[in-house]
């Protein structure tokens, strides 16, 4: 079953085509990542399902419409993103930056509904950040700041989520709490589409990977089905062992010497 | 708390409404008032409230009735329509642009303004009507040309801004050789017109900026969230369903319609878009385009302005002059205080 | 390197150009011989006395307002920074108004000094203002600085030139920015200013693209934030109070030629600096060439045609290219 699908995708930028005849189906309830090399056009194809980017050619459909024929604020009700950079209003603090996240649910004259508050509380809980709430955006640490945009998006409620390199900025132990929490996300129903720069997390988190190089997908499964040394080899150009991850039992890439 | 929730129980209709800016509003309303009440009560002839009051409910004396309905209460309102016009329009173009600086002349406004009423006065030595008119005319050809000259798969923000600082900076040097070209007195009459001011304002000026108050604000309004969510990014904005070049396109008309309608019964009177936006930032510390605290502000800055240049000083300076200064020095005064937060 | 050198070739054509064309055109192969030595003809008069001064201040203003405006858009990390929004020409504008209605001074090389002392007040009025508070001085309070600053007083400028016909009909003819009707005297007193300033602006450079990452990023790598903000500010106000102080408020270069050196030269700021030095006299003497030839026999002053050339091919460059955003 697949709620999001882009098929026959033709991606460009101007004069830049970056894909060409993507098919990609996100299989519902999976948490599918997405990885490649630089410029291999996994955020473009992010943005692409996110409708951020109109495809030149085909189309991505979300329950069976045409996303970009459904009105924004609908298509946001069931479909979140985290981009990969945003800019925090001057001055604003941590609890108004979530708040606005509930801009799907709102209408003129409903700004500021109970399920809203809930929601938001919920969010500044799931991602730590409550006590955080009177802050400034600005005066946060890195870590902090992508947290409460997750935050944000969480408060958006929706049952697709996507996220375009969550972990930037964060240090080991922090990527690993926004991990762990998309992991929690995902165990409680949503379908999460991210794309992550590290094979290695990428395959300890994902139930189904997708592999791209050059705009085009090389490959897609369970990581622990698709990955392997030829796979590494042909979609990074990195030489290198697969072992099992002790701790999770997933692929776990060793480059050779 | 800092906000208020407003609710009606079964959750069909809820309101936020933020305690600080509240106050802030309603403070901002208050003082106007007091300064427009002094507008109409003082002057040459000081006339008592109570005058006053009897005059606009019908039943003053005709000398009274003449120098508030036709002299005073005109010009205070006009002062505070326009004012209120330039705050909220500047409000929206610092919005739109992300940037402090930002003000009606990032579409090239102001000095298309400037060059279709220089173009009037030159030509048609200073007559009221059709100064107003070409102002309008020109800020508007500006607006257009800056638009068309940015649309590229949709306008860009950035692109936008830096066409239209282009257009302007065009337009400056344009408005400085017309004038070097006119004569003495032309040139002189254009000038002051080009400061702002509010000098022989009549009803004629009040009503269009009240018509264009009452249709663009509460639309301007409405699309408030919208434009904040604008701020954070595109993309952010898009992904959470704001449909983004609809509304800007839609917010910048509104913020054009002000200022053409404001820029035509003053003149382009521009620190006031510039500033009232800037101070009531710093009065509510609200991190929303404030647009509501804003137009406020600056319906206060022009009223107190012209008052200021009345009463305070004995040449009748144009309005201009002062909101300059004052707004300047208030400015000044925050940023030396560094209470700023920039 | 090749456009680069392509850019000074295209300065040599047009100041040749500046020379050969105007009012009483002369080939070029007179205008040399003229420039080598004086056989008294009139030829040679026109171009060692009219045409060479103005040639040297329009190449001595365009370099520094070139240079001003990448270190104020460079220094503000604004890129709608432009040396007006230091406050300087309001300064200068404000200076100059006083000279001309309290002490009746009508010729530019006497108000000079004023120009300059105005738009160098004016400045040190802007970076207190601007660094007030705990945050000292960010870009975002500089420029707001400047442009209250810059507001107030064109309040005042105005002020004064609408109580006083006689100063506002002297004004006006300022306000213009004009490279004709200067004596190469003023270019003399004010050289070194100018020098003094395009010196610091080259040698910040390289703090400049450190600071252009971030605060912290900079002082990371070493850039004294503090004392290069101030240097620009200092380099900023020599230039451009220099420049204003020869030849009046002339607006657009400033502002755009920095933007044209981004989108060809990249974000270094020694190549950026390096490309607005000669793209800026470039358009400013273009601007004056056509300037004279427009209207024959009059002449239109070089602050509008600048503006008129160079509008439009800022507005080209910002639809073709992707504007460096510094």
């Amino acid at each position: 079953m697949t709620r999001l699908v882009g098929t026959g995708l033709e991606l460009a930028y101007d004069r830049r085509v970056v894909a060409e005849q993507l098919d990609l189906a996100i299989p519902d309830r999976s948490f599918t990542v997405i990885v490649g090399p630089n410029a291999c056009g996994k955020t473009t194809l992010l943005r692409a399902l996110a409708r951020l980017l109109k495809p030149r050619s085909g189309g991505v459909y979300l329950d069976g419409s045409l996303i970009t024929s459904r009105p924004s604020k609908e298509v946001a009700r069931e479909l979140g993103l985290l981009p990969q950079s945003s800019i925090a209003p001057d001055g604003i603090t941590v609890a108004d930056l979530v708040a606005r996240g509930r801009f799907p649910h709102q209408r003129l004259l409903r700004q500021w509904s109970r399920d809203d508050e809930r929601a938001v509380a919920e969010a500044l809980a799931a991602t730590r950040v409550a006590d955080l709430a009177d802050r400034i955006v600005d005066e946060l640490s890195g870590g902090q700041r992508q947290r409460v945009w997750l935050a944000m998006a969480l408060a958006q409620q929706t049952p697709i989520l996507l996220l375009d390199e969550p972990t930037t900025f964060l240090d080991i132990a922090h990527q690993v709490e926004v991990l762990d929490l998309c992991a929690q996300l995902h165990a409680d129903g949503r379908t999460l589409v991210a794309v992550l720069h590290d094979l290695n997390q990428a395959c300890r988190y994902a139930t189904h990977l997708v592999a791209m190089r050059d705009g085009a997908i090389v490959a897609q499964g369970p990581p622990a089905e698709i990955v392997g040394e030829e796979l590494v080899e042909r979609v990074f150009g990195l030489p290198c062992r697969v072992v099992e991850d002790p701790e999770a039992g997933t692929p776990l890439v060793v480059p050779r010497r | 708390m800092t906000t208020l929730a407003l609710r009606t129980p079964s959750d069909r209709i809820s309101l936020r409404v933020p305690r600080r800016a509240t106050a802030v509003c309603a403070g901002l309303l208050v003082v106007t008032f007091a300064v427009a009440v002094v507008g109409l009560t003082t002057g040459d002839y000081p006339l008592p409230l109570g005058d006053v009051l009897a005059t606009l409910v019908g039943r003053g004396d005709p000398a009274s009735t003449f120098i508030v309905e036709t002299l005073r209460a005109p010009r205070v309102l006009t002062g505070v329509f326009v004012g209120a016009a330039f705050g909220v329009a500047g409000a929206i173009f610092q919005s739109v642009s992300r940037n402090p600086l930002g003000s009606p002349d990032i579409v090239g406004f102001t000095t298309g303004s400037a060059t279709g009423a220089l173009i009037v006065i030159l030509a048609l030595g200073e007559a009221a009507g059709p100064v107003g008119l070409g102002a309008v005319c020109g800020g508007v050809v500006s607006a257009l040309a800056v638009y068309l000259l940015s649309v590229r798969n949709g306008v860009q923000g950035a692109r936008l801004v830096l066409v239209g600082i282009g257009i302007a900076a065009m337009l400056e040097s344009v408005n400085a050789y017309l004038i070097t070209r006119a004569t003495r007195e032309d040139a002189f009459a254009a000038a002051h017109w080009l400061v702002g001011s509010l000098n022989g304002r009549g009803w004629e000026h009040v009503w269009p900026v009240a018509a264009v108050l009452v249709l663009a604000v509460p639309l301007a309004l409405a699309l408030a969230r919208p434009l904040a969510l604008l701020e954070m990014g595109d993309d952010a904005a898009r992904a959470l369903g704001v449909r983004v070049e609809r509304s800007r396109a839609a917010v910048i008309f509104l913020a054009v319609a002000l200022t053409a309608v404001a820029t035509a019964s003053a003149g382009p009177v521009a620190f006031v878009a510039l500033a009232a936006p800037q101070l009531a930032r710093r009065l509510t510390r609200s991190a929303t385009p404030g647009l509501l605290p804003a137009g406020l502000m600056g319906a206060l800055l022009l009223a107190a302005s012209d008052l200021a240049a009345q009463r305070l000083l004995d040449a009748d300076l144009p309005v201009g002059v002062l909101t300059g200064a004052l707004g300047g020095i208030y400015l000044g005064w925050l940023l030396f205080t560094g209470r700023s937060r920039a | 390197m090749r456009t680069f050198a392509v850019g000074i070739g295209v300065l040599a054509l047009v100041a040749l150009l500046s020379l050969a064309v105007g009012t009483k055109g002369i080939a070029p192969g007179e205008v040399v011989r003229s420039l080598f030595h004086d056989d008294g003809s009139d030829a040679a008069a026109v171009v060692r006395d009219v045409r060479v001064p103005r040639l040297l201040i329009g190449l001595a203003v365009g370099v520094a307002l070139g240079l001003a405006g990448a270190l104020m858009q460079a220094l503000t990390r604004n890129p709608l920074a432009d040396p007006g929004l230091l406050g300087i020409d309001a300064g200068a504008a404000a200076a100059i108004v006083i000279a001309i209605a309290a002490l009746h001074l009508a010729d530019p090389a006497e108000y000079v000094w004023f120009s300059f002392a105005g738009a160098a007040a004016a400045s040190i009025v802007v970076y207190l203002l601007g660094s007030g508070g705990r945050a000292g001085a960010t870009p975002v309070r500089l420029a707001l600085a400047g442009t209250t600053v810059a507001a107030a007083l064109t309040a005042f400028t105005s002020g004064v030139t609408l109580l006083d016909p006689l100063a506002f009909n002297d004004f006006r003819f300022w306000a213009v920015g004009a490279l004709g009707g200067r004596d190469l005297s003023v270019l003399v007193t004010i050289g070194p200013f100018l020098a003094a300033g395009a010196a610091i602006a080259l040698v910040l450079a390289r703090p400049l693209n450190a600071i252009a990452l971030g605060d912290d990023a900079g002082r990371a790598l070493g850039a004294a934030i503090g004392r290069t903000r101030a240097l620009g500010a200092l380099a900023v106000t020599l230039l451009c109070g220099g420049a204003t102080a020869v030849a009046g408020p002339i607006a657009f270069v400033g502002l755009t030629v920095p933007h044209a050196a981004r989108a060809i030269a990249g974000p270094d700021q020694r190549r950026v600096l390096a490309y607005s030095a000669v793209f800026a006299p470039i358009l400013l003497i273009s601007a004056d060439v056509v300037g004279r030839v427009v209207v024959r026999p009059s002449e239109l002053e070089v602050g509008i045609v600048t503006a008129l050339i160079g509008a439009p091919v800022f507005i080209a460059l910002v639809r073709h290219r992707r504007i460096a955003q510094l």
